[in-house]
């Protein structure tokens, strides 16, 4: 009894050890030379079975890689760290899992791509050539990409914006949910439909011919969600107190949202619009509905059939010769970088018009 | 310039929630009137209704009737962008418009009303940013971004901001509770000079502020959590402070509040 009772006291008195700052720690280069170990088993373990695929040679590097740093932690420097690591590891795991089919589909292109790509390439259409011959260009595709998607914007862009506009400033009740629930919808709409859609009512309804025109209205439907989207997180950004701050100088609230909601949120707004520009750019669908493709160049977008850049690609790679294969490459590589251009003057522009905190 | 205010039977809702019940009082020209009282008890809301900030918040609802001179701000007809370019107002947490200088803030109240030519515009920047006693500290970055100045003195840019306008009435909300005090001091001494030629409004919970800026003081209250918001009194601040007329008020000043 006593025995229990002292051992009870004892073990209530007892004093916590004091809490380490200092633990053991692996030391710098443990990851490097783990990583490095990780690849080599894997390779090793993918030459010995004879897997053919790299990518599964990548794979169980990365398992490995994972597994020794978890259980190598687990024993230098205890379970919390462990777990620190595994999640680490894990997300740059899952983050190269990512980058890579984007790195190799980019290198893909390039390398296949400039094997044709020249200033004649880039300034001359197909004209008559057959397709099976070397030769032609993308020039009247990139003509027509540009009006087409040029033309999708202009009408895109302002009914997007006042619409994000509308919901976020004035949007109550019935009607404001109404239209929520429609743009909703439409961010669904499969670009076919789009294009099926305008074919019905443009082509076959009203009886007009095909055009770069008809392709925009297409790909103004499907950019137009997107604008609204973007547009109205953008809007919701900006603090209520400035709308406030401008509305108690006597600001009407009209000239409030131009002059003060609008220049705080224009950056967004602009990345907005330009990713959703770069999104319709590569839409091939409706553009085989409505625009129909061309092979010399057709400057009005009004009248008559255009060429597109996705559907150059489309229709060279459909010939099948290697000519048209190398040109269809090549304008896979035109169109990438076109869109690449895009994002990179978005986020210019977005970082221009950011508001400043300078001193 | 200064205008009086008559309030008569103000009640104020959030969609059907009452914040504040059937409120009167004078609020006396050229001089301070502070509102204190716990929070939840509608000072703000009621600040809010006298130049007609409390309809923008969705649901906000006013009935009543409130003088300016002799005009009512709740008359039919009357447009409440005008309201608020008579009644100007200074919020609690310091708001220049992140995209513009320090210049165009004080010259967004004008501006963004109509046309003004370019050197009386300068003239105005001046007189305001000096009447908020920041000119000498920002003369010489006027075309940098107000967001760049510390809180205080964003908070006296946007007094700045208020006044260019050349409001009758100033209301300020809270306006030092997010300054520290060599801050609050600065512009407690500004509210001190403002009075000559604005009436002006003050929220606080400071008691001894409302005690040094105010001429006239008013107590809320309000019953329980979620009951509105009341007026118990209003009174010379010297007597709210020594002898208040009700046991209420003389409670929450000496801190045997709740």
């Amino acid at each position: 009894m006593t025995v229990a009772t002292s051992h009870r006291h004892r073990k209530v008195a007892e004093p916590r050890p004091p809490l380490a700052l200092k633990q053991s720690r692996l030391p710098r280069w443990t990851l490097p030379v783990l990583a490095l170990v990780a690849v080599g088993a894997g390779c090793g373990i993918g030459l010995v079975a004879g897997l053919d695929s790299t990518v599964q040679w990548g794979l169980i590097a990365a398992l490995l890689f994972v597994l020794a740093t978890y259980l190598l932690t687990t024993a230098v420097e205890g379970t919390r760290q462990a777990k620190d690591r595994l999640a680490t590891s894990a997300v740059w795991t899952a983050f190269l899992l990512a980058v890579v089919p984007l790195a190799s589909l980019l290198w893909e292109t390039v390398a296949r791509g400039t094997k044709v790509l020249d200033g004649y390439f880039l300034s001359h259409s197909m004209g008559t050539l057959p397709d099976a011959l070397p030769g032609g260009g993308v020039y009247h595709a990139i003509i027509g990409t540009l009006e087409q998607v040029g033309l999708a914007t202009l009408i895109a862009a302002p009914l997007g914006l006042l619409t994000a506009i509308y919901l976020v400033e004035y949007g109550r009740g019935r009607l404001a949910k109404v239209v929520t629930f429609f743009v909703d919808v439409m961010t669904g709409i499969p670009s076919i439909v789009a294009g099926l859609f305008v074919l019905s009512v443009w082509i076959l309804i009203l009886g007009f011919g095909p055009s770069g025109f008809a392709g925009s209205m297409a790909l103004a439907i499907l950019m137009m969600p997107v604008v609204v989207r973007s547009t109205e997180e953008m809007l919701k950004l900006v603090p209520n107190e400035l709308r406030e701050a401008s509305l108690a100088l006597g600001v009407p609230k009209w000239r409030t949202i131009l002059k003060v909601v609008l220049p705080t949120s224009i950056g967004g707004i602009t990345t907005g619009v330009m990713l959703a520009i770069a999104r319709i750019t590569g839409e091939t669908a409706p553009v085989l509905l409505l625009v129909w493709g061309a092979k010399t160049i057709n400057n009005n977008p009004f009248d008559g059939a255009q060429q597109s850049l996705p559907l150059y690609v489309f229709q060279q790679w459909q010939q099948g010769s290697d000519a048209s294969y190398d040109r269809a490459w090549a304008a896979a590589l035109v169109l990438i970088a076109f869109v690449m251009v895009l994002n990179l003057v978005a986020r210019g522009i977005a970082r221009w018009k950011a508001p400043k905190a300078g001193r | 310039m200064a205008k009086r205010i008559d309030v008569s039977g103000l009640n104020a809702y959030y969609g059907a929630h009452k914040a504040i019940d059937d409120i009167s009082m004078t609020i006396e020209p050229r001089s301070v009137t502070a509102f204190i009282g716990p929070s939840g008890c509608g000072k703000s809301t009621f600040l809010r209704t006298l130049n007609r900030m409390h309809e923008v918040t969705p649901g906000g609802r006013v009935e009543g009737k409130v003088l300016l001179d002799d005009e009512n701000l709740y008359g039919a007809g009357v447009d409440p962008v005008a309201v608020r370019r008579t009644v100007g107002m200074v919020f609690q947490r310091p708001n220049p418009f992140p995209t513009m200088s320090i210049f165009d803030n004080v010259a967004a109240g004008l501006r963004l009303n109509g046309k003004y030519r370019k050197s009386e515009l300068k003239d105005i920047v001046e007189r305001s940013l000096k009447g908020a006693n920041l000119w000498n500290e920002v003369k010489d970055r006027l075309n940098k971004p107000g967001s760049g100045l510390s809180g205080g003195q964003q908070q006296r840019l946007c007094i700045a901001r208020a006044i260019a306008v050349e409001p009758q009435v100033l209301l300020m909300d809270e306006p030092c509770s997010a300054l520290d005090p060599i801050s609050t001091l600065a512009i407690e001494d500004l509210i001190g000079e403002l009075k000559e030629r604005f009436t002006i409004v003050i929220v606080t919970h400071n008691m001894q502020q409302a005690a040094r800026v105010s001429d006239r003081t008013a107590f809320f209250n309000l019953a329980a959590v979620g009951k509105p918001g009341k007026l118990i009194e209003i009174d010379e601040t010297e007597r709210i402070f020594s002898n208040p007329s009700v046991q209420a008020t003389e409670d929450y000043i000496s801190g045997r509040f709740g």
